[in-house]
């Protein structure tokens, strides 16, 4: 920090007094101090001389000042018109401080804000693509109603800048606009649309999040973008993959039908029953085969599976969610490994990770079962962080692994951290329900809990017993018998009222220490909580109905007592009952019943986790943490029944696609829709029926990755010839084709072999399957027989040319890691033909030979 | 997303305010206060506050609170890593993070606030950028700046906003050029009373220091990459490398960052490098319990350890501990009831050792439960799993740089129960 900055420190010391008058007229400051308003006056004149003066440091200074005066949460609104004058100044940092300026109090003074909105229009004009971005930053953060339609027109502008970074910044001014004047929802919408086909890695976070903010709803707009957001997603900066990835889970979970098996059958008799009128073939696929991926859905699920492996816990967190809502059930237990990576993190990383993880352990205990020690709790975590690992583990328990816990759970009872100790009592009670070997274990831990010296623990442990009495039939007389005595030593109400209960309800079995125990109560009945008085009034009622004899006058006289407690609960209830089990000539029907209402079987209560009925929140949102609808909290829809047209996602492709579209069409006139996809995707040579094909469209998602990770050889020379491509593709289109097609010879043998191996897989699997599949397969089979060597390669270029067309979006760009890097930056520089692309070009040039020289090191 | 920031410090002052849309009134600290209150202790203090119209999300850190405002639904782990990020990026900049750090640099806090977030919405977060935009403040530049009036924010626009490998700044020149690779290890643990593991885990990270001229483009191998069981990356490394061939190849950042951080898998057993012997008891009867510790080495591959403290909470009824150590120095704060010894060295011929009594509470009853007892160590020249860095090379660049690497083992979260 300069020298400034001390001196301004020093003054502030001096200054208190007068900053703190300051703080009195501000409205922001709620903490009302006094001052003297004089003094206060003067140091603004100060400050206005130091920023009308000629010398750029003294306006340094007076800015440095008044951003700290902002900072501290000081009123500086009445220096507006001097600072608003330095917006031109030629000195960067001078600028910088008066942008902040600006940004914190145009709000307030609109009118004075106007003034520096030229300038901004002129920065938007400057050829220097960084001031262009930072003016619209500025220009779109003044929220200035006058200034909309302005701003409109700069964003319109920038949204077709060539320079991506001014596109970025387009996007979040989008968000902005919004927020000032809704009115422009449906002009804004366009230039998201318009962004949304962007390329670029740098815009694709941003336009998504002003998507999620402006139409979240409007889920037609990513339709076409779909498979180009998948194959972008790796190269995205961390925060844009998390937005970006949460669109995606809502998007899937409208768009495809679920991958889960247990539903599936279910759904599908619905379907048949209820949708006659529908296609016939339609529906008897449907019924040969439950369920295929789509593969648009599969490219989705792929592509996120490496950001498990980032840095950043947001993004781990987003893309388990992900797996969650939309893979299938089998494909969801990769994300267990991450997610206990990331309980390493600290402790709000930690906090919110083992909240998901919780709900996730109720439904699905085997995803976390082989991490149970990760979450054995230590005595230097924050008490929040040992009650929701004691969650985690209660859902995990088992019959195997009980043991193992209990003699743990034992560590814990005697931690020192009590309220710890009581959330590990409540455990022990709930792990007794749901296994029922251990029952009578826990049941008999429990009860030498009772002698603990604490008192929480001993209450808790009473609380827990009690319920487990309640559940089971089995006579517990000596226990009860063991709490009656603790009336004496105990307390904590909610453990008295317990055991109150608990002999209430068990009054005849224990007949001779029920009277003793509501005579003691009687004696202390007005020095006790609110809680044990109800349960003592319970109890005199019930032993007057089961015991009269002994206790009818010590019943007269706690009701007497309880019609004038202070509580008009308990007045209530004492009127209640008196007129219920007290005869009496007005005594309704009911009392004849009394007894019966009174010592009816209770159902046992229900020890349940607490975050049993979170799951209906999309995991990894504020909503689940907080488990309330948060505002702006999007649903997740239920799987449709009936997967939307997939079509819709297919980018026009632009010569080639026609060439080989009608060959695939006349074999398979009842699934158009889904070929597109597969041609885009893959280049899979497998044509057969919808179902066959689906299929293996999900199945060359597997198959791809393993070629990619098995033959590294191969795969790395792809890069080194694909690389070429892209820079040669910048040259000259004749160039292109022709390193396509050399491209393609070193694939397209190994590819067309897929495709033989995928034709009989999925002959083999559908054979199983009804006769129409079967047809169709030898149909397919037939074709890829018919298929000569040159002419799958032939398809093959067209293929690859296509990918060319669409650069960005192909595969390719996953496939191959070391091209990323050039591939965003051809994007970046085909679109921006400004100084920068002639470095960017040198780098290139020396990173492409670099990168086959590592390539070919490695083969050697 | 994030409307608002606010840093509370452990008194409850709200010392710094950014606010990134339209002002929020610092009244609404008032929930978080109350929430803090509740929580006795700074670390309970929940991450998520819901209040009426606004929701808190807070990450505590240095004692400083660091409190976001957000108005709408957003993953809270996205706002959380976020803050961490911001004060990872203090700490880069200011060597601590710390008020009266903050407060004296409250110029460049808020112009690096700005330029991480535009409309609450992450924009760069990367420190090779940061730096670029806003020079950190040294003492050099300090002097340099009274004299010469330049200023601390960059003249030059910086371009790693722009370039596809935005976490590395352009043009940068050493005359040395170095890299240092730092494995580090860290050993989680919890042994039980007996002396037998209930479990242990190793955690590692690459900790690496660039220095390189010009865009350098490094792999790095392993040996026995196949230990590495969970990995998270830097943006930098190229994923697909490392899945086909388990190489790390990056262009790496300039100056200092976490590579890599592991997880080695659970089916390889942990070596603990020390054992703990402890005898503590409580007597009903008398006031006086006895205590005593022995810290010894075990499966240290030759090494000695160093660096290591003992630290115990001890129970709440012990007023007072009267101990001698065979080495180091001891200290037992009678009010948190906190001892901390501070052993040194392990001399494995002679295990160092406390040893002494506990005067008790009269009257009061004996704790429950023994302490637990939490282990400091270190271990140089030692990766604990037996991983080891094959080679580094580089290509892209004509100098040949100077390589390091260095290994160390550390104890985690290492805890003994008694």
């Amino acid at each position: 920090m300069s020298s400034n900055s001390f001196s301004y420190n020093e003054q502030s010391g001096g200054g208190e007094a007068t900053e703190l008058g300051q703080e009195a007229t501000s409205t922001i400051s709620p903490s009302g101090a006094f001052g003297l308003f004089s003094s206060d006056l003067k140091k603004n004149e100060d400050l206005k001389q130091m920023l009308e003066s000629n010398k750029d440091s003294a306006k340094l200074d007076a800015m440095k000042r008044i951003v700290g005066m902002i900072a501290k949460g000081k009123n500086a609104s009445e220096l507006f018109p001097a600072v608003v004058k330095n917006v031109a100044s030629k000195n960067i940092e001078i600028k910088k401080l008066v942008y902040v300026y600006l940004v914190r109090y145009a709000e307030e003074q609109q009118d004075l804000a106007l003034l520096s909105i030229s300038t901004f229009q002129r920065a938007l004009k400057d050829p220097n693509q960084l001031i262009r971005a930072s003016a619209l930053r500025v220009l779109s953060s003044i929220r200035v109603p006058i200034i909309v339609p302005i701003m409109m027109l700069a964003i319109k502008e920038a949204s077709a800048d060539l320079s991506p970074y001014v596109r970025k910044n387009a996007a979040h001014a989008i968000q902005k606009l919004y927020s000032l004047d809704p009115e422009q929802k449906e002009m804004l919408i366009e230039v998201i649309e318009k962004l949304l086909k962007d390329k670029s890695t740098l815009v694709a976070g941003s336009v998504v999040m002003a998507f999620e903010e402006v139409c979240p709803d409007r889920i037609d707009l990513i339709h076409k973008n779909y498979r180009k957001l998948c194959n972008l997603l790796v190269d995205v900066e961390e925060w844009g993959q998390v937005v970006i990835i949460h669109m995606l889970t809502r998007y899937a979970r409208t768009q495809f039908v679920s991958p889960w098996k247990e539903g599936d059958e279910l759904e599908d008799n619905e379907k048949n029953f209820y949708e006659s009128d529908d296609d016939q073939k339609e529906k008897t696929d449907k019924r040969k085969k439950p369920y295929t991926m789509d593969s648009d859905h599969r490219l989705l699920i792929r592509n996120t599976k490496p950001l498990l492996q980032s840095r950043n816990a947001a993004v781990v967190m987003a893309v388990a969610q992900l797996y969650w809502h939309i893979s299938p059930k089998s494909e969801a237990g990769i994300i267990s490994k991450s997610l206990v990576r990331l309980l390493r993190s600290n402790r709000e990383v930690q906090y919110i990770v083992l909240q998901n993880i919780a709900t996730m352990s109720i439904q699905r205990k085997g995803m976390f079962e082989p991490y149970l020690k990760s979450f054995y709790v230590r005595s230097t975590d924050p008490t929040m962080i040992k009650t929701l690992k004691l969650e985690i583990l209660t859902n995990l328990a088992n019959e195997a692994n009980i043991s193992t816990l209990l003699r743990e759970f034992q560590t814990y009872v005697k931690s020192q951290d009590k309220q710890f100790a009581a959330a590990t009592i409540q455990t022990i009670g709930r792990c007794a329900t749901n296994i029922l070997e251990v029952t009578d274990t826990c049941l008999n831990g429990l009860v030498c809990l009772l002698s603990n010296r604490d008192e929480i623990v001993v209450a808790e442990s009473v609380v827990v017993i009690k319920k487990l009495l309640q559940m089971q039939p089995v006579q517990h007389g000596e226990i009860i018998k063991h709490m009656a005595k603790l009336l004496d030593s105990i307390t904590v109400p909610v453990a008295r009222a317990s055991i109150l209960w608990l002999i209430g309800e068990n009054c005849e079995r224990v007949p001779k220490i029920a009277p003793d125990v509501l005579r003691k109560m009687a004696k202390s009945f007005t020095s006790e909580d609110d809680l044990v008085k109800l349960q003592i009034l319970n109890l005199g009622a019930k032993l007057y109905l089961t015991n009269s004899k002994q206790t009818k006058l010590l019943t007269q006289y706690i009701l007497n007592l309880g019609k004038y407690d202070q509580n008009y609960d308990i007045r209530d209830r004492t009127r209640f009952i008196r007129q219920l089990i007290v005869p009496n000539e007005k005594s309704g029907a009911l009392s004849k019943y009394a007894k019966k209402i009174f010592l009816a079987q209770k159902p046992a209560p229900l020890l349940e986790s607490p975050f049993k009925d979170r799951d209906h929140f999309q995991l990894g949102t504020l909503s689940h943490t907080l488990n309330i609808k948060a505002t702006g909290y999007l649903e997740l829809s239920n799987w449709p029944e009936v997967a939307p047209d997939p079509s819709v996602r297919n980018v026009e492709v632009i010569e080639l696609a026609k060439e080989w579209t009608p060959a695939g069409k006349a074999k398979q006139e009842n699934s158009a829709k889904k070929f597109y996809s597969e041609s885009e995707e893959e280049g899979d040579s497998s044509d057969s029926s919808s179902d066959s094909e689906s299929e293996s469209g999900s199945e060359s998602g597997e198959q791809g990755k393993s070629g990619e990770e098995g033959d590294s050889n191969e795969d790395s020379s792809e890069d080194s010839s694909s690389e070429q491509d892209s820079e040669s593709g910048r040259e000259s289109g004749l160039e292109n084709k022709r390193t396509a097609k050399r491209n393609s010879k070193a694939k397209g043998k190994s590819d067309s072999e897929d495709g033989e191996k995928e034709n009989e897989k999925s002959k083999t699997s559908d054979s199983s399957n009804a006769e129409s599949s079967s047809i169709e397969d030898s149909s397919s089979d037939s074709e890829s027989e018919s298929e000569s060597e040159s002419e799958s390669e032939s398809r093959k270029v067209t293929q690859e040319k296509e990918k060319k067309t669409k650069q960005g979006r192909t595969p390719l760009t996953k496939d191959v890691s070391l091209l990323d890097l050039d591939d965003c930056q051809y994007s970046c520089i085909c679109t921006n033909k400004n100084s920068r692309a002639a470095s960017s070009n040198e780098w290139k040039r020396t990173s492409c030979p670099l990168f086959l020289s590592k390539t070919a090191l490695h083969f050697w | 997303m994030i409307h608002s920031l606010f840093l509370i410090n452990s008194s409850g002052d709200i010392f710094l305010e950014k606010h990134w849309k339209s002002v929020v009134s610092r009244s609404v600290c008032d929930y978080f206060f109350e929430a803090q209150e509740r929580a006795t202790e700074a670390e309970n203090v929940p991450p998520v506050i819901p209040t009426p119209h606004h929701y808190l999300l807070s990450v505590y850190r240095h004692k400083i609170f660091f409190v976001a405002v957000i108005q709408t639904e957003v993953p809270p782990l996205f706002v959380i890593e976020f803050l961490h990020r911001v004060v990872d990026t203090f700490q880069d900049y200011f060597g601590v993070c710390s008020e009266p750090v903050i407060k004296d640099n409250v110029v460049v806090v808020y112009e690096v606030l700005e330029e991480m977030l535009d409309n609450g919405f992450p924009l760069a977060t990367e420190s090779n950028i940061l730096k670029e935009l806003i020079k950190p403040p040294t003492i050099l530049r300090t002097v340099v700046n009274t004299i010469t009036g330049s200023t601390n924010v960059g003249d030059q626009l910086p371009t790693g906003q722009l370039s596809v490998v935005p976490w590395r700044r352009t043009g940068v020149k050493y005359t040395n050029n170095e890299a240092y690779f730092d494995v580090i290890e860290e050993i989680d643990a919890i042994i039980d009373k007996s002396g037998s593991t209930i479990t242990a885990e190793i955690q590692g990270v690459i900790d690496a220091c660039v220095k390189l001229t010009g865009m350098p483009d490094l792999t790095l191998s392993f040996m026995n990459p196949r230990l590495l069981d969970d990995v998270s990356f830097h943006p930098c490394v190229r994923f697909k490398r490392w899945e086909s061939e388990r190489i790390l190849s990056f262009i790496p950042p300039d100056g200092n960052f976490r590579l890599l951080s592991y997880h080695v898998s659970a089916q390889n057993l942990v070596a603990i490098p020390v054992y703990v012997k402890h005898n503590i008891s409580f007597r009903d009867s008398s006031s006086l319990g006895r205590f005593e510790i022995t810290v010894g080495p075990k499966q240290t591959m030759g090494k000695t350890i160093e660096g290591v403290t003992v630290t115990s909470q001890m129970p709440r009824g012990v007023l007072n501990m009267s101990l001698t150590p065979s080495q180091g120095t001891h200290t037992f704060d009678p009010v948190t009831k906190m001892l901390s010894w501070d052993v040194g060295k392990i001399n494995p011929q002679k295990p160092p050792n406390l040893k002494g009594t506990m005067s008790l509470q009269a009257g009061a009853s004996k704790p429950d439960e023994n302490p637990t007892i939490n282990l400091q160590f270190k271990i140089q020249q030692l990766a604990i799993s037996g991983l080891k860095v094959n080679r580094l090379d580089m290509y892209g660049e004509k100098y040949k740089p100077f390589k390091g690497i260095k290994y160390m083992t550390k104890a985690g979260k290492f805890q003994v129960r008694t």
